[in-house]
């Protein structure tokens, strides 16, 4: 190295050109941040809306159709965001849950013995990945579920109603007295609604992530060498036996990860819970930008939101992982 | 792989055999069997009852300019049949140069059965679709005057192309994207062709182009901030973690929310550009943090011995990275790529949630149409139909290509 | 698995709270000199940001052509500014999109039958100026007929169907607050999926601008199963706007729009102004008319526009009488009597202050 320095010019020598390359580039980062951040302080200080977190305070003044904590339209614009984190949180873990379920069936099922089974779950993944989930959303409220009839031509089983209004089920209300759904003035009750948006988003995010769940489980199994099959087969197990007690244990360390990423997508995919009409913290956002036009109030709590919630999903994820993982002895 | 009964290597036995034993190979499997059987024909049934009996389809016929280019002005719209006959002729030249050089297929075949089948189906899309579809006769000999001239050039290509000069050949990969910057003069304007403006683009040419223009830009920002991750430089690899993290952190409906509200303040006066390229380069910073992600992961796979062993020959570093390293990660990190694409063209339906008239926006507009209301069923149908063939097309295409790269094949 | 570097994103996020903590609330208006006037000059084309999909306001016909209330007034504005009313790009805005257009300059101005409000108006909230109002409305609300409802009470415990991120929904969580009626409040993005959700069956009654209701239900397969309540929730002064802090902008969209309405106070309609201008520049005598046809005086070159805008505006669009009829009136579908926008003489709303 030193027996050429002198003849490497300066802008070759391998001490230097790292600092050139980061300076011209922080340079040029640096810039382009200055121009935007700049224009922004320029122009919004012209409109009026600078940076400012009062206006969270003041009366939100618009109502919202389902809530799990307390809201009216007399309440801050805060408690209003509340209740839309509140009820996209409400979304993602039902559809956490629903789609685990789905996907590790499937995942399963495309390792049956029945090739029937076995094609179906195949056509399934491959039908759904292939269709954007705002379509299929689209599709499950307003072909679907709108075409539920109403009243008392509703869909109706013991303790369980099914309408165009929603999904009314059976629940212990005031106390301990079990009450199921009834008819009142034309419209169902039941101490226990999903309305028809809520089961709409619930139903298009748990039948996508659903596929993409059942290719992360069938990469898992897949990943189990053959021979653990054959350990247990020739043990005399059966198939669902050897699948549960020896195929699956192994997989989830493969799969555990796989899925920590569907479901931080899952999570932001509940973002299109706007289109069907279901009030998540995206749509309140969007009418708070409407009644104070603080749009970049709005995005950085969206942001900070869903980074938060991403957050929390991998850090959960992390902790199963490590209990998934094999202990080396 | 697959465990259990069903072992791929004996394909010796008979068909029917074969069929019996994998649906009713016990009591519970035959059950099951036939509970899915009486399912699947049940819906296959009523299915096929709607779509023949109860649909009308008129919604989708009576709006196939709407759908397919939205509100391009009619006058110009020979412009897009000109740019569409330039992309058959020099699909069908590809594609037949693809098959001319041994290399391309490797059994040397010139019409191998997939080709075969591509070309049959293609034909009958040809005949069948603008019929379907109710178009006028001069429109349904154009579709088939197009997909002719694509087999043509293909079968040329495929015959002779091996006796042209190399430097033709060569040509074939400066075409494509010249091709496409000469599409976008065609669309937008320019070149003493009148202008059409973003705002009247629509339907399927929007989306189409939206995830052509979010596709190629974003591959040349995906592998620059992952060569910017794996940098020894902390600058550049601090900068780079923060871009990919702060996209992929957020929704791509509130990316592009900052594009339509914010960005429009961040820029000086004038400069921001219409809403339609607003939505375009949102998608293509959104898709670039993902494809980095890919790439990364591509590169990571490659042993560094490659790196160390391109240096100690004396090539410099970018010329190691060019010539070695990111030919083999970019191999590797193509199945990926492939399904970010895939995944960026069914995300362009989100354009239709800011107002823009994408294949979903404009299919929402044709359903607020008083002729045309209630026709929920059909249009979103048709579209997921679409959707359904152009990703599977993507996969189909990545697993070709995935193939053709794959310095492990060997030769039949 | 590593912990996700995303945390980092974080940092810059704080920063950003802990910043908007210290700030105050709505800084003044900087003094910035007009030059939106001088932009669609130098475009040679007016940015309008309309609604596009409600007829009889601003509604895009199957030929590709806007027509409506709200296009006309677009229209106007052109003639005006640039001496032709097909200079205008329309651009298409949904409710919750049209602010956020029009305060970054994507568009000139809004004619976009939005409400003027106070905090609309105000500097401290949403800081657009608006013009002269051009339809007074009052929200309103549209049931089935078969639904048997006859007053807002029989709505108790019912959905309605509500556009997100308009006046509309705030009036309704008044009113419905006022007579303490339980309802669910079921909102979508655009008028669109509102309407569809109401014609799916999904909710028992529609709310919105009386005319948007009538627009709209004019558009239903079957008009007559529909019927807008004899109820009134609120005001609705549908108003075209333009960014604040360019006065002289402002300037010249209010006064267009006067001139339209002081077109038909003075009897100057699309078919007799150029005889009008012909008999102005006659008769020296007819000094009003002659200030207002710009043939005296220099009212044009104080608005920065040309001398002879109020012509050109009323060639291009006719009066506001004639723009009322055309579009809204007892001849279109929609219907509507002119009721409160008649002119201030006939008992009405619609007046212009003088030009002089």
């Amino acid at each position: 190295m030193s027996r050429s320095l002198e003849r490497i010019p300066w802008w070759r020598d391998r001490r230097v050109l790292p600092w050139i390359v980061q300076g011209v580039v922080g340079l040029t980062l640096l810039l382009v941040i200055a121009l935007l951040l700049g224009n922004l302080v320029r122009n919004l200080t012209a409109a009026g809306l600078l940076l400012s977190w009062r206006w969270l305070g003041q009366p939100a003044s618009f109502d919202v159709a389902e809530s799990l904590v307390p809201f009216d339209a007399s309440m801050p614009y805060w408690r209003a965001l509340l209740v839309g984190l509140v009820n996209s949180l409400r979304a993602i873990l039902v559809g956490l849950v629903g789609a685990t379920l789905l996907g590790t069936a499937m995942g399963m099922a495309s390792f049956s013995g029945n090739g029937l089974l076995r094609r179906l779950a195949r056509g399934y993944v491959e039908v759904i990945r292939n269709i954007p989930l705002l379509l299929q959303l689209l599709f499950w409220y307003f072909v679907v579920f709108l075409a539920l009839p109403n009243g008392t031509a509703a869909f109706q089983l013991p303790g369980i109603v099914l309408s165009k209004s929603g999904l009314y089920l059976a629940w212990f209300s005031q106390g301990f007295s079990w009450q199921g759904p009834e008819l009142v003035n034309e419209v169902w009750r039941a101490p226990l609604r999903l309305s028809v948006e809520f089961s709409a988003l619930l139903t298009g995010l748990i039948t996508y992530t659903g596929a993409f769940v059942a290719e992360v489980v069938r990469g898992g199994i897949a990943s189990v060498p053959k021979g653990q099959w054959e350990a247990a087969t020739s043990l005399g197990l059966h198939w669902s036996a050897s699948m549960r007690s020896v195929v699956l244990p192994q997989a989830l360390r493969v799969i555990v990860p796989g899925l920590n990423s569907q479901y931080i997508s899952l999570a932001k995919n509940s973002s299109l819970a706007v289109a069907v009409g279901y009030v998540d913290l995206y749509s309140v956002s969007e009418t708070t930008l409407n009644q104070t036009g603080r749009a970049l109030e709005v995005f950085l709590l969206l942001l900070g939101s869903y980074l938060i919630i991403d957050l929390l999903i991998s850090a959960v994820m992390n902790g199963v992982n490590q209990l998934v993982q094999i202990r080396e002895r | 792989m697959r465990p259990a009964r069903a072992a791929p290597g004996s394909i010796q036995r008979s068909w029917a055999h074969a069929l019996r034993q994998e649906l009713f190979g016990s009591p519970a499997d035959s059950l099951i069997s036939v509970l899915l059987i009486s399912t699947i024909i049940a819906a296959a049934f009523s299915l096929v009852r709607w779509a023949l009996g109860q649909a009308q389809w008129a919604v989708i016929q009576a709006n196939t300019t709407l759908f397919a280019v939205g509100r391009y002005p009619v006058q110009q719209q020979w412009r897009l049949w000109l740019l569409l006959v330039l992309v058959a002729a020099l699909s069908g030249l590809s594609w037949g140069l693809l098959r001319a050089y041994p290399r391309a297929d490797r059994s040397g075949q010139l019409w191998p059965f997939n080709d075969r089948l591509a070309v049959g189906l293609l034909g009958f899309l040809a005949a069948w679709l603008p019929a379907a579809l109710a178009l006028g006769f001069p429109l349904q000999w154009r579709w088939c005057g197009i997909t002719a001239l694509l087999v043509a050039m293909r079968w040329l290509a495929g015959h002779w192309g091996r006796s042209w000069p190399p430097g033709l050949v060569k040509l074939i990969p400066v075409i494509w994207p010249l091709l496409y910057l000469f599409g976008m003069v065609l669309i937008a304007g320019g070149l003493g062709l009148p202008r059409v403006s973003p705002s009247e683009w629509g339907g399927l040419l929007l989306t189409l182009l939206m995830a052509s223009f979010a596709i190629l830009l974003s591959f040349p920002i995906g592998v620059v901030v992952a060569l910017g991750r794996r940098s020894q430089l902390p600058l550049l690899r601090w900068s780079s973690v923060l871009y990919i993290e702060f996209i992929r952190g957020a929704p791509l409906i509130t990316l592009l929310f900052l594009g339509q509200n914010i960005l429009g303040y961040m820029l000086p006066g004038g400069w921001a550009p219409d809403r339609v390229w607003r939505a375009a380069w949102v998608l293509t910073f959104f898709c670039g943090a993902y494809l980095a992600e890919a790439v990364r992961a591509g590169l990571s796979a490659v042993p560094p011995g490659q790196l160390e062993a391109a240096r100690s020959l004396g090539l410099t570093m970018p010329q190691a990275l060019q010539r070695v390293v990111l030919p083999q990660a970019l191999r590797i990190a193509l199945p990926a790529a492939v399904g970010q694409f895939i995944s960026l063209l069914q995300d362009t339906t989100l354009l239709s949630l800011i107002g823009l008239l994408d294949l979903l926006g404009t299919a929402r507009t044709v359903m607020a149409n008083p002729e045309f209301l209630g026709k929920n069923a059909e249009v979103y149908l048709t579209l997921a139909v679409l959707f359904w063939c152009c990703c599977a097309a993507l996969g189909l295409g990545s697993r070709a290509l995935e193939r053709r790269l794959d310095p492990t094949h060997s030769p039949a | 698995m590593r912990p996700s570097p995303r945390w980092l994103v974080a940092l810059p996020l704080l920063l950003a709270f802990a910043l908007g903590g210290c700030a105050d609330d709505g800084g003044s208006g900087g003094g910035v000199q007009s030059v939106k006037l001088s932009t669609i000059r130098g475009r040679d084309k007016l940015v309008c940001g309309v609604d596009g999909k409600l007829p009889g306001f601003s509604f895009l016909g199957p030929d590709g052509t806007y027509s409506g209330l709200d296009a006309d007034t677009c229209r106007a504005v052109a003639a005006a500014v640039l001496g032709d009313p097909a200079k205008v790009e329309y651009r298409d805005l949904n409710s919750s999109e049209r602010f956020a257009a029009l305060a970054s300059g994507e568009v000139d101005m809004l004619a976009r039958n939005t409400t003027l409000t106070l905090s609309r108006d105000s500097a401290g909230g949403n800081g657009i100026s608006f013009g002269p109002t051009t339809f007074y409305d009052g929200q309103g609300v549209m049931v089935p007929v078969a639904s048997g409802v006859q007053s807002l009470k029989d709505l108790d415990g019912k959905p309605i169907c509500v556009e997100s991120g308009t006046t509309t929904e705030l009036n309704l969580a008044d009113r419905m607050r006022e007579q303490s009626i339980d309802y669910t409040p079921l909102k979508f993005q655009t008028g669109d999926q509102t309407y569809a959700a109401y014609l799916g069956g999904r909710c028992v009654a529609v709310t919105s601008d009386r005319s948007q209701l009538a627009a709209k239900r004019s558009s239903f397969p079957k008009p007559d199963e529909h019927t807008l309540l004899p109820v009134v929730m609120s005001k609705e002064p549908l108003t075209p706007a333009s960014i604040n802090g360019d006065p002289a902008w402002a300037d010249a969209l209010r006064w267009t729009v006067y001139a339209l309405f002081q077109a038909e106070e003075l009897g100057i309609t699309q078919a007799n102004v150029a005889a009008k201008v012909a008999e102005a520049e006659a008769n020296t005598n007819q000094a009003d008319l002659r200030r207002f046809l710009g043939v005296e005086g220099d009212f044009g070159k104080q608005l920065g526009l040309p001398a002879d805008f109020v012509p050109k505006t009323i060639a291009a669009v006719g009066n506001y009488g004639e723009m009322f009829e055309r579009n809204v009136g007892t001849g279109s579908p929609l219907k509507l009597e002119r009721a409160e926008n008649r002119l201030w003489t006939e008992g009405g709303l619609i007046y212009s202050p003088p030009f002089r």
